[in-house]
Parts: structure tokens; sequence; C-alpha cells
């Protein structure tokens, strides 16, 4: 899986990590009824970091990004956003949720808009941007993401991996500070993987804060500063990548290295 | 891969041959019923028996429909003039009925001498639908005349003074008012209870007395017309059009109540649309044209048709919004998830992404509701309303057209058909335009 990152050179002259804290979550748990989905994670992510959060299917790594804006609701401890600390308070809620970025495995565009409509709609009706300079931020966005052609085209007349990168773009016309990406990568076929793994490598190289959840482990290698495993709803074992990969601690992360790297 | 392409291929051809004709027999008129109604023997046999059958049908109606009775004035002098014309009494249709009573079919009892005024009402009422049916040609500027509609047709249909729908919508602009103060002064919940409060108070208070005191100045207003006096399609038609505008919103706030998270509003709504669903509609129209007087407080004139306006639309309402949850439940929860993440709140995520999904994937159930209720109004006959079906029952009563059945109702049926067939055009003309997957 590894051969599907860039080949190219990446810049890692944008890609510092601040001393500033974007997320700080603290003794967290969360249950799914009397399943104990997630169990005391402690997690504190500084503003330009890229974090890669790997584990078995089932382990809670979607619910762990998801608690993050609040699509979950954690039922112990704090999760502290940008400074905000996420509670019931929906003004907090949507406050964090327009701070925050998030694509899902199975892209979520809105089917009966249009892909410009799609990225314009969030900026008008939540940021309140005038139309017309709504439609300039989203036409840049398109235009990064390479698909500035298909604006006016419907979801469902474009590939999987451009909606990926709608998706993306979506996202970043609310101009986020931190992206969550939720397996972006795991509902495309092999050879639209590559797209979308190189809008977020571009996307890391402008020093985006991004959390992960994926299993292409060459772009963890690239871009990643850390490496998460969760196994059973906790945090095993982090590190740096190359530590990670080439050394892992616990039993349960060589098992899963294993596997997935199909040594 | 096309450098490579280019490499390996050898020869790639740049003129293309002229293309044949398709044989004539699978083009053109030929063509299409060869393949449509003649492939095969069995299939020839079936297309002949078919066209039998037709042919009987069309030779036993069609001389009984073109009958020359349109100037007869009783169902006697028509069968006369069917005798003389040899084909028996009973040999033809007698349209006497319809040229003498079409215009009483359609308005009832409505004064004869303002039948414009229903028929500018129907004529405004597809101006005033107009940017909703077809938003992508007609400017949505005239919403404003659209929402205007309502209070210019009660106007119209009933007459009386001009001032009094005038003070009734100055209550929603006091309404208005008091929503923007209040909410300004103690937030959202505070703004929409004292904009309720002030326009039950104007409407309570203020609405009345000014009415009159605007009249006795200058005095604008239409010959009233009675509740009573509404028959026919006239009627069917008011009953009908309210009831479907009214039971599209009020489905969707109930639809989405049964899904709310609240557990008071949840049960109010599944109480409601479960008693209603559970309730024959005539029972909902005897509740509404009897039982609800006693209720009320004695000397209160609530209007008839106002009456079963609410109990109808109150009806449609409860399976509209069985139709709407189901469109809603269609939805993928990632919709959802979308919205939220983007930071919609509820309202904006339901009425940008949720609904307008939701309402595409049930328009067939919305129009086949639609349909169903505006066919409904039939039954207000039952509590005798004039109808058209009523008043087919009251023309036979008239000595001249005792015993005449299928010529009423034939017309009945073919006006009505001509509504509801263009109502189901429209959803399927709808559902192309909002087509836009090509999976
Ligand atoms: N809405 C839910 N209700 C109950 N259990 C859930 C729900 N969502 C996920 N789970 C369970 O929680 C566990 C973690 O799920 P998830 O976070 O999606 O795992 P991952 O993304 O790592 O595959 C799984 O066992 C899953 O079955
Ligand atoms: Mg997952």
């Amino acid at each position: 899986m590894s051969d599907l990152a860039t080949q190219r050179e990446i810049d890692r002259t944008k890609m510092q990590v601040s001393d500033e804290i974007a997320i700080e979550i603290v003794n967290m748990n969360k249950w799914y009824g009397t399943f104990h989905v997630l169990r005391d994670i402690n997690l504190t992510v500084n503003r330009g970091e890229r974090i890669v959060i790997a584990g078995p299917s089932g382990s809670g790594k979607s619910t762990l990004i998801r608690c993050i804006n609040r699509l979950e609701e954690h039922q112990q401890g704090k999760i502290v956003v940008d400074g905000t600390e996420l509670t019931s308070d929906l003004k907090n809620i949507d406050k964090i949720r327009s701070e925050v970025g998030m694509c899902f495995q199975h892209f979520n565009l809105f089917p009966h808009l249009t892909i410009l409509e799609n990225c314009t709609l969030a900026p008008i009706w939540v940021r309140k941007t005038p139309k017309k300079e709504a439609v300039e931020t989203a036409m840049h966005f398109l235009e990064k993401v390479k698909i500035p052609d298909q604006a006016n085209k419907y979801p469902g007349q474009l590939s999987g991996g451009q909606q990926q990168r709608v998706a993306i773009a979506r996202s970043l016309c609310m101009k986020p500070r931190i992206m969550l990406f939720d397996e972006p990568t795991s509902a495309l076929d092999p050879e639209m993987i590559k797209e979308v793994l190189d809008t977020m490598i571009e996307l890391a190289e402008e020093g985006m804060t991004m959390l992960c959840v994926t299993h292409e482990m060459g772009f963890a290698r690239q871009v990643a500063n850390r490496v998460i495993f969760m196994d059973q709803g906790q945090i095993v074992e982090q590190n740096e990548p190359e530590e990670f990969f080439n050394n892992p601690q616990s039993e349960r992360t060589k098992l899963f290295l294993s596997q997935i790297l199909g040594h | 891969m096309s450098n490579t392409h280019a490499d390996t291929v050898l020869f790639v051809r740049d003129t293309m041959l002229p293309q044949k004709n398709p044989p004539s027999t699978s083009v053109g008129a030929v063509g299409w019923a060869r393949e449509n109604l003649f492939a095969g023997w069995g299939n020839t046999i079936l297309t002949l028996l078919a066209f039998a059958v037709v042919y009987y049908l069309l030779a036993g109606i069609l001389p009984w429909l073109i009958s020359p009775t349109f100037g007869a004035e009783s169902l006697t002098e028509c069968r006369e003039i069917l005798a003389a014309k040899g084909v028996g009494s009973h040999g033809g249709a007698c349209w006497g009925v319809i040229s003498e009573r079409w215009k009483q079919l359609l308005f009832g009892f409505y004064p004869a001498e303002a039948y414009w005024r229903p028929i500018l009402t129907f004529v405004l009422l597809f101006v005033a639908i107009s940017p909703v049916l077809f938003a992508d040609y007609v400017t949505p500027k005239l919403l404003w005349f659209t929402a205007l509609f309502p209070f210019l047709a009660v106007w119209l249909l009933w007459g009386g003074s001009l001032w009094t729908p005038v003070t009734v919508l100055a209550g929603f602009v006091v309404g208005a008012v008091f929503l923007s103060m209040g909410s300004k002064i103690g937030g959202a919940i505070v703004g929409v209870i004292a904009a309720i409060l002030g326009a039950v108070l104007w409407w309570a208070v203020a609405a009345a007395p000014l009415a009159s005191g605007l009249s006795s100045v200058v005095e604008i207003g239409l010959l009233p017309v009675e509740s009573r006096d509404f028959g026919g399609f006239l009627l069917a038609i008011t009953l009908g059009v309210t009831a479907i505008f009214g039971s599209l919103p009020l489905g969707i706030i109930l639809a989405l109540g049964r899904r709310s998270d609240l557990l008071l509003v949840k049960s109010l709504c599944v109480g409601f649309i479960e008693f209603i669903r559970g309730v024959p509609l005539i029972t909902l129209l005897f509740v509404a044209s009897t039982l609800l007087n006693i209720f009320l407080p004695p000397g209160t004139n609530f209007d008839i048709i106002l009456r079963v306006m609410i109990m109808m639309t109150l009806f449609a309402a409860a399976y509209m919004a069985e139709v709407i949850r189901g469109g809603l439940a269609a939805l993928p929860t990632g919709q959802y998830e979308a919205a939220d993440a983007l930071g919609l709140d509820y309202w904006k995520a339901q009425r940008l992404i949720i609904m307008p999904q939701a309402l595409k994937i049930s328009i067939p159930g919305i129009v086949s509701t639609f349909i169903g209720v505006f066919k409904d109004t039939t039954l207000v006959s039952i509590i005798s309303l004039f109808d058209p079906l009523g008043l087919a029952n009251a023309i036979r009563a008239d000595g001249a057209w005792t015993g005449i059945y299928w010529e009423l109702f034939i017309f009945i049926g073919v006006v009505f058909f001509i509504f509801c067939f263009s109502m189901s055009r429209y959803s399927m003309y709808l559902e192309r335009k909002l087509q836009t997957g090509h999976h």
C-alpha cells in the first residue's frame, strides 16, 4: 500500500508544529449503551500536527474523531477544541463545527446540489459570506483540488475520487483550522486513491492541522509527524512514523503492522 | 497510458465508413408496429383480440355518447328526440341536463352575477402557485403575491368588506413587528411568544372594530356570499386546494416532530397522526358539522366550510406526515452528518439539505395524497354540503331530470379526471426535473 502515496519530494517548509494547542482530550470515555467504546483517551494535538490514526476495524477510531466535532457525544472527560470546550452548549458546538472540517469515507456530498452549491452552501448560510465571495472561494478551492471544470455538475456525475476531492474542497471553503479525515480513501478504487492522497498531502504542506484515520501507511510515513495506534477503544501506542513502523512497542501493534503491511 | 498506446498500435483508422440506413422494417410506423404489436404469433393474436375488444366497447359507447340532445329541457324531451331519431328512447345520452345545469355543477348556488369572482380567483390561484410550481421560469418576486393570495381569495369568494382581510393581514404584520422587537430584547423564544400574543391580541381586540371603522370611512366591498351557496366544483376546489396547501407544511412539521428527540413533541405528533389515520374521514366530517357545535360556546358562528376545511387539512396532514417520514427515513445518515459537520443548525439543515431530498423522494406519495384529498372532498355531500355529487342528487330531485344518472356522473368524472391527471403529470415533470444523478 505504501507505494500509493506521491513519489514527489514533499515541501516541508511550512509543515511546522507550533506550541499552540489545537485539540486537547483529557480522560475521555464514551459508551454506546453499555458498550465501552472509548476508554481513557488522552490526546493533545498541537497546531500544525499531522496525525494518522490506525487500528483494527471496530477499535473506535471513527468514534474518536467524530467526538471531536460532536457528531458523537462523549460521556466522561474533557474535549477542548481551539480553546472551546465541547459541552452540550449548542453555541460551542456550532462554533467548533465551523472551525473543524471533516471528510467522510462515503464523501456525503449533497446530491441535490451542484458541486459549486455544495461548496458555497455552508459559507453562505453559516458564515454569512456574500454569495459572490463564496463562489470565488469555492472556485479557488475547486481549482486547488483540480476539478474547477466540474463546478456545475452534480455529485452523481463524478467519479469517487473526484467526489472525495470535492468533499475536501467543501470543507476547506469554511476555512477550517483543523481537518478530520475518516478513512477518506477506503471507499475508492485503487487508481483514485492517489489523487485524493495528493490533495491531502498538499493540505499538509500548507501547515493544516490534520487528524486522519487511514490505513495508507505510505501517506503516514511521508506526511504524519505522529502515528496513533488504537485497539479496543484505547490508544495503545503513539510514535513518530519511523519509530512506529520500524520499532513497534506492543505486541498488538506488531501484529497489526504485520497484517497491514503484508509481511 | 496514452503515449504507450501510440507506440504500440501501428494502425489507427482516421476515416470512417459511411453509415448504412437500418432496414426499413425496424424504423418508422411499420417498424414500431412490427416490434410492438406483431412480434410473433402469440403477440399478433393478442393484438387482434385487443383491437376487437376496443372496437366492441367503442361501438357500444360512442353512439350513446354522440347524441343530439343538448337542447333538451327535460328527460322526457330527450327521450322524444331519441325516439324520433329511431334509436329508442334509452338509446342515447341526455346532454340537456349538462347544458342546462353545467353552471350549477361548477358554481353551486353562487350568485350568477358574481361568477367572475370564483373565475378570477381560480386564475389568480395559478398565478400564485406558479413561482412554486415552475420555479425555473417564474421570478421569485411573485412569492409576495403567493403570500397575499389566501387573503385575496377569501375576500373574492366570500365578499364583504375589503377591510376585514386587510385587518386580519395586519395581524401578521403586528406579529412580525413583535417578533423582531421581542427577539432583540429577550432572544428567539421571547420573540416568538411576543409575536403570537401580539397577533392574537390584535385579532381578538383590534381587528374587528378597526375594520368596521375603516368601512364607515371608505366603503370598499363586494356582495357577501354565504358559505351555504358554495357548491359544485367551486366547493370541491376551495376545499381541495386549502387541504392540499395546508397539509403539506403541517405534514412536514408532524413528520419532523415524529422523528424528534423531544419526548413530548414526539408523543404529541405520533398521537395526532395515529388518531387521525385511525378514524374515517366521514366521522371527522360529522364531528365538524354537528358535534363541534356542542363544544363551542352557544351563539358562535363558526363557518361550516371553514370547519370542514380544517378537518380535511388535518386529515390530509396526517397522511402527508407519514409519506414525508418515509422520505426522511430513506435519506442516508451521512447527509445529516455532513450537514452537522459543516455547522448547519437543525432548521437550516432541514431546509437546505434534508427536506429538499426527502420531499423529492416522496413526490409520488405526496401527489397521491393530494389526489386522494381532492377526490375525498366529494364526501362532504354526507353532511349536506353541495359538492358536485351532492348537486347531482339535487338536480335529480328536480322533476324535469328525475332518473338521470350517467350524464351527470360522466361530466363530474371528466372534470375530476382533468384535475387529478394534471397533478399526476405535473409530479412526473417534477421528478424528471429534479433528477440529478447519472448512475
Ligand atoms: N451508533 C453506534 N451504536 C452502537 N455501537 C456502535 C455505534 N457506532 C459504532 N459502534 C461500535 O463501536 C465500535 C467502534 O466503532 P468505530 O469507531 O466505527 O470503529 P472503527 O472506526 O475503528 O472501525 C464498534 O464495535 C462498533 O460496532
Ligand atoms: Mg471507522
